[in-house]
């Protein structure tokens, strides 16, 4: 009894909280800020009125009949059962609707489809769990990970305003200008979509897909991977930043010194030997932010999909190949090549890290110049 | 209780000689014993699969991870997803198709007993290999129903060789099944039982049964080139090795499409069945049902590349898809049309069948709705893989092919148990349903819409006050199947007296019988006129 009316109560009660909070989602589709976004709106629109006409209509005559047509009245069933001019006549009117239909949304589709004469060619690569971006020739790239705190997910700390969909670097772009994506995957199919452009493109391992998009107003635009990628598939958020032409050269300007800057220190460093101390201080953020996600934060991996580093040969024993895994990842495995998306001092840190963490005491330490080295010798 | 009815039918069923205990059920080709087994283990699977989306419901109910890992998520949502589509929806339609069809068309039995038997005890093997594999190191397979390279190659866990062989497994149940089903509707129909005679179940099914014979083998292509791809060093799916992930999309689709309509036509059947009856009016355009049902069965091997839209296509392609698509929906709607004229002064009446129908008719359309929506290439690129698509293809599956289902078995259960279900606690099993399948799925759609993602363990928070609501209303559709099992049992176990009619508005051969159908029926074929 109680229980009964506890439901009674419960129920209203979260109804009306969920429509109070209503407003924080927009029940329908976004129109977006690109025309293409606008057009798709519109054909979405048009074919969900088409859908709630020919609902009401055919709905509309169902409930008259099971309202008038009910035994209970006393009605003498009709026995006819056949009629070709009705049959003719609903297969031809919805035929009609299908062509108009099909027309505008035959143009929205070509249209979506030219990706010539861009202004800027970004390419866009998805791994397991983060994106990367190279702006085509302009000597900049870099990777765009979730920067939402795991203490948040595990609901440790309060969530923030933009929850599972803010990242360390977000993608720029100019406004006014075409933006060419060229699409494709180091590892499984990721899928790149940012709702406001009405750009959803799977990015392809060994292929390069083609999307583009021209925004008109500056601001912050959010998405995230729409293809199931793996264990970590709902925390690889898109954040694109449209600025106007001149700020985002402006950006890109900076962006070209910091990566150039970063690169001559990289020089300095091989001349330098880091303390253990060190090593696994910035050995311990490296591995949490890259290699926690696979093998644990505890480096126990998890059995069956991703092996332990701890007590591992490889982490104990045979540094080369220790060095060598990390840096060209290990071909049919998840294991990804930490070459070209990590510095040659995090490198260095967090192999020393994964050696002399979780009781793997090996006291070895791996130096900038060491990783260097290996590298190097895997380009000749 | 199967004595006393044993005592009652020995008058005339002289040979009903069986083994009892679980030999009966073991060795059984008698196709009302297998029918039965088909439809029981649906049942288990249903259950199963249901307690899957319980999980996975649990872990939406609020942003941030409480309850699994995504690991564990991502196992629930495949496993939840292979064992409904293959567990139980697909056995509940050979199960009916088992008990009716034999009936329907004047035959003593399924014109292949002994691979009838095969063919259903094979199955609980194949499900007890997949749900074993979620206890092994890694867990099960976390890659989804549809299984996309290379996520489910390269990047699977150790338990993909099982899930490939529990698939092969499924899949040669349900070729025998097809195989079955086709050679019985050829050659035992009783005499003067025409083609366009057969009742429209008769039809849907053996359409279905050609779909099922065409396209499982290339499920077990694609299963088995997944497996070489993972194991023994195959690059079919694996552009270093000259070949393309997007490859074993279109294989799989070119399966998946046809067996969404593997999962809808027999419901048609149903539908079709159904309406007639409770309405007391013949079913309006026989003739065109069948050219539906066909042109619906044909115009599936052409469609499979509107799951693939953002895959990357050549725009003739997208076009091609797209007009296909869209043309789907006028023999689907010639199907909604006349459900509705056969209700068009009729005299209904409205018991649990009818009503389950009736939500059919509804739901099912609104499933097709959001189904031509996603036709139009450029919008789909904002539905695709968001819960918009979710809510689709549960509108189609679970109050579409489920509810017929469910109605299926409120309609036959007197036949089959010889006594009336309780028809209060039947209304309140399809009220319940109705609503709470609504508070469900519907908002399923404004979700996908605000663009949440569908197989993501957590989300960021706008989606929130909704996820808690669709969970809610999961949690309560999920109880409401409780009410399903209580009618059941308390049907099996007894009741009110059926009569051979059953229902006044009934026509056909499978309403000459008594109630409950005896062990052999139509030893000598039925006269029809």
């Amino acid at each position: 009894m109680t229980k009964t009316r506890c439901l009674r109560w419960s129920l209203p009660t979260l109804l009306l909280a969920a429509t109070a909070n209503a407003t924080d989602m927009p029940l329908n589709m976004t129109q977006g800020v690109t025309e293409i976004s606008q057009q798709v709106y519109q054909l979405h629109m048009t074919i969900f009125w088409i859908c709630c006409v020919i609902g009401a209509v055919v709905f509309g005559i169902m409930f008259w009949s099971i309202v008038r047509h009910r035994k209970a009245r006393g009605v003498q069933p009709a026995q006819f059962h056949e009629s070709t001019r009705v049959e003719i006549l609903w297969t031809a009117i919805p035929v009609v609707i299908l062509i108009i239909m099909a027309i505008p949304a035959t143009k929205t589709l070509i249209a979506m489809e030219d990706t010539t004469e861009a202004d800027v060619t970004v390419l866009v690569t998805g791994s397991q769990w983060k994106w990367h971006y190279k702006y085509l020739n302009q000597d900049v790239e870099f990777y765009s990970l979730l920067a939402t705190q795991k203490e948040q997910i595990n609901n440790k700390f309060a969530k923030g305003e933009n929850y599972l969909l803010e990242v360390d670097r977000p993608l720029v772009i100019p406004t006014g200008k075409k933006v060419r994506f060229l699409m494709t995957s180091d590892d499984v199919i990721h899928s790149w979509w940012v709702p406001a452009f009405a750009v959803k493109k799977d990015a392809n391992p060994g292929f390069i897909n083609e999307s583009w998009t021209k925004v008109d107003q500056p601001g912050v635009y959010r998405g995230q991977c729409a293809e199931l990628c793996g264990k970590d598939h709902a925390f690889m958020p898109i954040v694109v930043v449209a600025k106007t032409p001149a700020e985002y050269d402006a950006w890109l300007n900076a962006e070209q010194q910091r990566i150039a800057k970063a690169k001559a220190e990289e020089q300095e460093l091989l001349a330098m030997n880091m303390s253990m101390d060190e090593l696994m201080a910035v050995g311990e953020r490296t591995y949490i932010a890259h290699c926690a996600a696979c093998h644990q934060p505890n480096g126990e991996g998890l059995a069956g999909i991703f092996p332990a580093l701890k007590g591992s040969a490889l982490a104990l024993h045979d540094k080369a190949g220790h060095i060598d895994v990390v840096l060209n990842g290990k071909a049919g495995t998840a294991m990804q090549a930490y070459g070209k998306q990590l510095s040659l001092k995090e490198l260095a840190a967090v192999i020393t890290y994964e050696r002399n963490a979780w009781g793997n005491n090996t006291g070895e330490l791996v130096q900038a110049a060491d990783v260097h080295a290996a590298a190097q010798g895997k380009g000749e | 209780m199967s004595a006393v009815v044993n005592d009652h039918e020995h008058d005339h069923e002289h040979h009903d000689h069986k083994p009892s205990g679980i030999k009966r059920w073991l060795y059984t080709t008698n196709h009302k014993d297998i029918g039965t087994m088909y439809l029981v283990f649906a049942l288990v699977m249903f259950f199963i699969g249901g307690a899957m989306a319980m999980v996975i419901r649990a872990e939406l109910f609020q942003p941030g991870m409480q309850f699994v890992e995504p690991n564990f998520f991502n196992q629930m949502t495949t496993v939840h997803g292979l064992i409904m589509v293959f567990g139980a929806v697909m056995p509940a339609f050979t199960g009916l198709a088992n008990w009716m069809i034999p009936m329907m068309i004047g035959a003593p039995d399924m014109a292949l007993p002994r691979m009838n038997n095969w063919s259903f005890w094979i199955l609980p093997f194949a499900f007890l290999i997949l749900l074993m594999s979620l206890f092994m190191p890694g867990g099960g397979p976390s890659f989804g129903w549809t299984f996309y390279a290379p996520l489910s190659t390269t990047y699977s866990g150790d338990s993909t060789a099982l899930f490939v062989f529990s698939v092969h497994i499924m899949g040669i149940s349900s070729i025998m099944g097809a195989i079955n089903v086709i050679v019985t509707i050829f050659n035992l129909r009783a005499p003067g039982m025409t083609w366009m005679k057969m009742p429209l179940f008769v039809w849907t099914w053996l359409i279905t049964a050609f779909l099922l014979i065409m396209v499982m083998p290339v499920l077990a292509g694609v299963v088995t080139m997944v497996l070489t791809d993972k194991y023994f060093g195959t690059s079919f799916f694996d552009a270093v090795g000259g070949g393309d992930p997007v490859l074993f999309q279109h294989i799989f689709w070119f399966f998946g499409h046809p067996e969404v309509y593997i999962m809808i036509l027999p419901a048609f059947g149903i539908v079709s069945a159904i309406v007639p009856t409770f309405a007391r009016k013949p079913l309006f355009g026989y003739a065109s049902m069948v050219y539906a049902t066909s042109s619906i069965a044909l115009l599936s091997f052409l469609v499979w590349a509107h799951h693939m839209f953002t895959t990357g296509m050549p725009v003739a392609g997208a076009l091609f898809f797209m007009y296909c698509t869209m043309l789907i929906a006028v023999p689907t709607g010639v199907k909604v049309f006349n459900w509705v004229a056969t209700m068009w002064r009729g005299a209904m009446t409205f018991e649990v069948p009818m009503m389950f129908a009736l939500a059919f008719i509804v739901l099912f359309t609104i499933g097709g709705f959001s189904g031509l929506m996603l036709a139009i290439t450029p919008a789909d690129f904002q539905y695709h893989d968001t819960y918009f698509v979710v809510a689709h293809f549960h509108y189609v599956l679970v109050t579409g092919a489920v509810f017929s289902i469910i109605a299926a078995v409120y309609y036959w259960l007197p036949k089959w148990t010889g006594h009336m279900y309780d028809e209060t606690l039947g209304q309140w099993h399809f009220w319940c349903s109705l609503i709470s399948v609504n508070l469900l799925f519907f908002p399923m759609h404004f979700v996908g819409l605000a663009g949440m993602p569908r197989r993501i363990p957590d989300y960021a928070l706008q989606f929130a006050d909704f996820n808690a609501f669709i969970s809610i209303g999961g949690f309560l559709f999920g109880a409401s199947q409780l009410i399903f099992v209580w009618v059941l049992v308390k049907c099996a176990r007894g009741g009110e007296k059926a009569t051979a009619q059953v229902w006044e508005g009934a026509e056909g051969l499978e309403w000459q019988v008594a109630s409950p159908a005896p062990y052999h029926t139509f030893d000598t074929p039925p006269v029809i006129k």
